[in-house]
C-alpha cells in the first residue's frame, strides 16, 4: 500500500516537473509585427510604462524622476516607473524568458539581433529612424527595433598637470611617442602613468571601442565578419591591443593589477597619482566630480585621442550605448515609444552626463569640446554586421567585449602567463579563423 | 556492547508503542512484532484505514519537499534537458542537438586543464582538517577559555563568502593588511599575492581553509565528545597518554567523519567558485571548472555547453565519491 503511495505520487512529482520544463523556455510567445509608433497628440497618450535602467545611482537619487517630471508636463497621463537593476545583463536576461520584463528596457548584449523581432516592438523603418546615430545597430529586415541612449568617443582620461610637469603639452601621435610620454611621467612626477583596472576588468573592454581608429574607418566593426585574423600585424586589434602590451611590458601601469579598484582610481587620477586610463568619454563627468571631491580642479582633466594619426589627424571612433527597446509584450506600447523618443531627444540627459547624443543633428558636448577645437575626426562605427562578429566572437570562446583575453594579455605582458605576444596574437587569430568558418555557415 | 546499547532502546520503543499505533508502518519486521502486543489493535483500525491518516507523512512532508522539488529537481532535470540543446539563454527557440554538446567537452582537453587549480584547494583541503582535527582534539579536552576558541574557530564559516572575498582582497593588497603584519615582524616584501598564478593559487586556497577549518572542527568536535566520558577514564587509569588517548580512542571513533570530511573536500576543491570568483574572476591562472562553465553560459551565451559541463561536473564528482566509497568502505565503528 505504502509502495503504491509514492509511485503515485512521484509520478505526481514527474508529472509537474514535465510541465514545467516547457512552461521554462516558453516565454516568447505572442509576437506581433505591431509597430510601436510615435503617438500624434501627447495628451491621447495614457497608461502605466515601466522602464529597466541600469543606471541605479539615477534611480536612487531621484534623478530619473525628475525627468519623467519633466515628460508628464509634455504627456501628462502617462505614468512612468523605473525598475534600477544592478546587475543588469544577467536579470534582464532572464527576465526575457517570461512577458515581464518592462514596458521600455536597454536591449542586453545576450540577445541575439536575429532574436530582436521576437522581444521587442519594431519603432520603424531604418529610414524613417536615420536620424539617429547608430540605428543599424539594432536593424533587422530593414526595421529598426532601438535607439540608442547616447553614445560616446573613445580615448584617454588623463590628468593634465602630470603629463604637463612630464614635459608633454601636445597629445602624442604615435603610440611610441606616447610610451614615451608615460616614461618621462614615471620618472619625473613618480605617478603610475597608466592604470588597467585589471581586477574590475570592464575597463579592459573599453579598448575594444577603439576599433577603427587607426585607419579612421567606420567600417572596421563589420570587417571582422570573417576569418579575417583580426590580430594580425597592421590591424586595428593589433596596434590597440599591441600598445597595451607594450605599457604593461614598460613597466608604466600599476605595480599590482590584480587588486586595483574602480572607486579608488577616480580619485587617484584627480588627485594625481594616476596619469592616464582609457575610457570612454563618459567618464569625464565622473573624473571632474572626483578630482574636485579630492581636492584638485575639474580642469585638470583631460581627454585625449588614441595616439595615432591618418592623413595627419586624430580620429575618434562614437560607439552607442545601450539601445532602448520597447517590449513587444507590452500594453502601452505608444506610450513607451513616447518615453524613448523624449528622453533620447528632448529630455537633455546626454547633455548633462557629457555624452554624445544620439540624434545626429545635435552638436557635440562640452567635456569633447578639446576634440572639437583640434580638429579630431568623429566617426559612428558601423554596426551593421555586429550580429555576425558577435557569433564569431561567442564561438570562438575570445570575447572582444568582455575582459578575460585582455588580463591574459596584461598576465603575458607582465610575465605571469607564459608566451609571447605574437604566439598570444596567433592563437586569438587561429580560433578566430576556425570560429569564422563554422560560424558563418 | 554494541549488542546492549542496541537492544536496550528497543525495547523501550517497543512497550511505548502499543499506545502510539498510529505513528508505526512501513519499516517492516520488528514493528509488526509490536502490534502483536495489540488490544489497541482493534480500536484504531479504523484510524488506520482513514485516508487521512496515510496522507498525514505526506502533509508534514509536504513543504520541504515542494520547496526541494522547486528549488532542486526542477532547476537540475531544467539543466540536464539544456544540455541536450544549443540554447544560448535568452532566445525563445532552441534546436535538439542530441549529445553533441558532451562530444564537445570531451573533445576539449583544454576545457579540463582548469582541474590542476583543484589540486591547489586539494592539497589545501588536507591542511584544513588536519588543522581542524589539532583543534578539535585539543579542544575537547579541559581547556581554559575553551568555548571562547571555539567561537573563534567557527566563526569564518559563519560569514558570507562574498564579504569574505573582499575582505582578503584588501588583505592581499599591495601595502594590504598582509604586508603591514609582515612589515610590523621586521620582514619587507614586495610580493604580489595574487601576482602570478601559482602565489594566486597558494593565497586563494589559503582563504578557503581559513574560511572551511571551522566546519570540519565542528563536525569532528561533535564526533568526539560522543564519545563516552568513562572510555577516557578507563585508558587513563591504564596508563595511556592523550596520545595514545587519541590514537586508540578518538582516531577510531570519528573515522566515519573523517571520511565524510575526505568526500567533502575533495568535492569542494573539484567544484570551487565563490572565493576565486570574487577575489580574481578567474584571472592570472586562478579559474576553476565552475567558473569556467559560469563563463560558457553567461559570456559566451552557450548555456547548452554549459549546462553539459556541469552535468559532467556532477558525474565526475559522484564518480570519485563512489570510487572512494569501495576503498574506504564505512565500517561501524566498534569500540570496544
Amino acid at each position: 500500500m505504502g509502495n503504491k503511495k509514492t509511485t503515485a505520487f512521484s509520478g505526481a512529482v514527474l508529472a509537474a516537473v514535465m510541465l514545467t520544463l516547457p512552461a521554462c523556455g516558453g516565454g516568447g510567445g505572442g509576437a506581433t509585427g505591431e509597430v510601436a509608433a510615435p503617438p500624434s497628440d501627447p495628451k491621447e497618450v495614457s497608461g502605466e510604462i515601466k522602464v529597466l535602467t541600469q543606471r541605479t545611482d539615477l534611480v536612487q537619487s531621484g534623478a530619473l524622476q525628475e525627468y519623467a517630471a519633466e515628460f508628464n508636463k509634455v504627456y501628462p497621463n502617462v505614468k512612468v516607473t523605473f525598475d534600477g537593476i544592478t546587475d543588469y545583463e544577467g536579470e534582464v536576461k532572464i527576465r526575457m524568458n517570461t512577458s515581464n520584463y518592462g514596458d521600455v528596457l536597454l536591449i542586453p548584449g545576450a540577445v541575439a539581433k536575429n532574436d530582436y523581432p521576437k522581444f521587442f516592438a519594431p519603432l520603424g523603418t531604418a529610414e524613417e529612424l536615420s536620424k539617429y546615430r547608430f540605428s543599424d545597430k539594432a536593424e533587422v529586415d530593414g526595421k529598426v527595433y532601438g535607439v540608442a541612449q547616447f553614445g560616446t568617443a573613445n580615448g584617454f582620461v588623463y590628468n593634465k598637470k602630470l603629463w604637463r610637469r612630464a614635459g608633454v603639452t601636445e597629445w602624442p601621435k604615435t603610440p611610441d611617442a606616447f610610451l614615451a610620454g608615460l616614461k618621462a611621467i614615471e620618472e619625473k612626477t613618480g605617478a603610475t602613468p597608466y592604470y588597467t583596472n585589471f581586477k574590475d576588468g570592464w575597463p579592459l573592454v573599453q579598448w575594444t571601442n577603439n576599433l577603427g581608429v587607426v585607419g579612421c574607418d567606420a567600417q572596421a566593426g563589420n570587417a571582422l565578419a570573417g576569418p579575417v585574423s583580426p590580430w594580425k600585424a597592421g590591424g586595428e586589434l593589433n596596434t590597440t591591443d599591441g600598445l597595451l602590451y607594450d605599457i604593461v611590458k614598460q613597466g608604466l601601469s600599476e605595480k599590482d593589477p590584480t587588486t586595483t579598484n574602480w572607486e579608488t582610481s577616480k580619485a587617484l587620477l584627480g588627485e594625481g597619482e594616476i596619469a592616464t586610463m582609457m575610457l570612454g568619454s563618459w567618464s569625464i563627468t565622473q573624473m571632474r566630480d572626483a578630482a574636485k571631491k579630492a581636492g584638485g580642479e575639474a580642469s585638470d582633466i583631460g581627454f585625449m585621442p588614441f595616439p595615432v594619426q591618418k592623413d595627419g589627424k586624430h580620429c575618434a571612433a562614437l560607439v552607442s550605448d545601450y539601445q532602448q527597446a520597447v517590449s513587444i509584450h507590452s500594453h502601452n506600447k505608444p506610450a513607451a515609444r513616447a518615453w524613448v523618443d523624449w528622453f533620447t531627444e528632448k529630455s537633455g540627459f546626454a547633455e548633462k552626463e557629457g555624452v554624445v547624443s544620439a540624434v545626429k543633428s545635435a552638436p557635440m558636448p562640452a567635456t569633447l569640446q578639446d576634440f572639437v577645437d583640434n580638429d579630431v575626426t568623429f566617426f559612428d562605427r558601423s554596426e551593421a554586421k555586429t550580429a555576425a562578429v558577435n557569433d564569431i566572437d561567442e564561438a570562438a570562446e575570445i570575447g572582444l567585449n568582455k575582459q578575460d583575453y585582455r588580463q591574459k594579455l596584461i598576465d603575458t605582458a607582465r610575465g605571469a602567463a607564459k608566451g609571447s605576444l605574437q604566439d598570444f596574437f596567433a592563437d586569438l587569430d587561429k580560433r578566430w579563423d576556425e570560429a569564422a568558418k563554422t560560424a558563418g555557415s | 556492547m554494541t549488542q546492549t546499547t542496541d537492544t536496550a532502546p528497543e525495547g523501550a520503543t517497543m512497550t511505548g508503542r502499543s499506545g502510539t499505533d498510529a505513528t508505526d508502518e512501513g519499516s517492516g519486521g520488528r514493528r509488526a512484532a509490536g502490534r502483536r502486543h495489540g488490544p489497541a489493535a482493534g480500536r484504531t483500525r479504523s484510524w488506520r484505514d482513514s485516508p487521512l491518516r496515510r496522507i498525514t507523512p505526506w502533509l508534514f512532508l509536504a513543504a520541504p519537499l515542494a520547496l526541494l522539488i522547486t528549488f532542486t529537481c526542477v532547476p537540475v532535470a531544467s539543466m540536464i534537458s539544456y544540455s541536450f540543446t544549443d540554447w544560448d539563454g535568452v532566445s525563445p527557440d532552441r534546436e535538439n542537438v542530441g549529445f553533441d554538446n558532451y562530444v564537445r567537452i570531451f573533445t576539449r582537453p583544454e576545457l579540463f586543464r582548469v582541474f590542476f587549480v583543484s589540486g591547489y584547494y586539494l592539497a589545501a583541503s588536507v591542511v584544513q582538517i588536519v588543522v581542524a582535527l589539532y583543534f578539535a582534539v585539543i579542544l575537547s579536552f579541559n581547556l581554559r577559555f575553551r568555548n571562547f576558541f571555539k567561537g573563534i574557530l567557527f566563526f569564518p564559516y559563519l560569514i558570507n563568502g562574498v564579504a569574505i572575498g573582499f575582505v582578503f582582497l584588501y588583505f592581499f593588497q599591495d601595502g594590504g593588511t598582509l604586508d603591514s603584519v609582515l612589515s610590523l615582524l621586521g620582514v619587507s616584501t614586495d610580493h604580489a599575492w595574487l601576482g602570478d598564478p601559482t602565489s594566486a593559487n597558494v593565497s586563494l586556497a589559503g582563504v578557503s581553509v581559513w574560511r572551511f577549518t571551522g566546519l570540519n572542527f565542528v563536525l569532528f568536535l561533535g564526533a568526539i565528545q560522543s564519545v563516552p566520558g568513562e572510555l577516557y577514564e578507563a585508558a587513563e587509569l591504564d596508563g595511556a597518554g592523550k596520545w595514545k588517548q587519541f590514537r586508540h580512542i578518538i582516531a577510531p571513533s570519528i573515522k566515519p567523519v573523517i571520511s565524510l570530511s575526505a568526500i567533502l573536500a575533495i568535492s569542494g576543491s573539484l567544484s570551487v567558485f565563490e572565493i576565486p570568483y570574487i577575489m580574481t574572476g578567474g584571472a592570472t591562472g586562478t579559474q576553476t571548472f565552475v567558473i569556467q562553465t559560469i563563463k560558457l553560459a553567461f559570456q559566451f551565451n552557450k548555456t547548452g555547453l554549459a549546462s553539459a559541463a556541469a552535468v559532467v561536473l556532477l558525474l565526475i564528482i559522484l564518480l570519485i565519491t563512489w570510487i572512494q566509497r569501495r576503498l574506504v568502505p564505512d565500517d561501524k565503528v566498534d569500540l570496544v
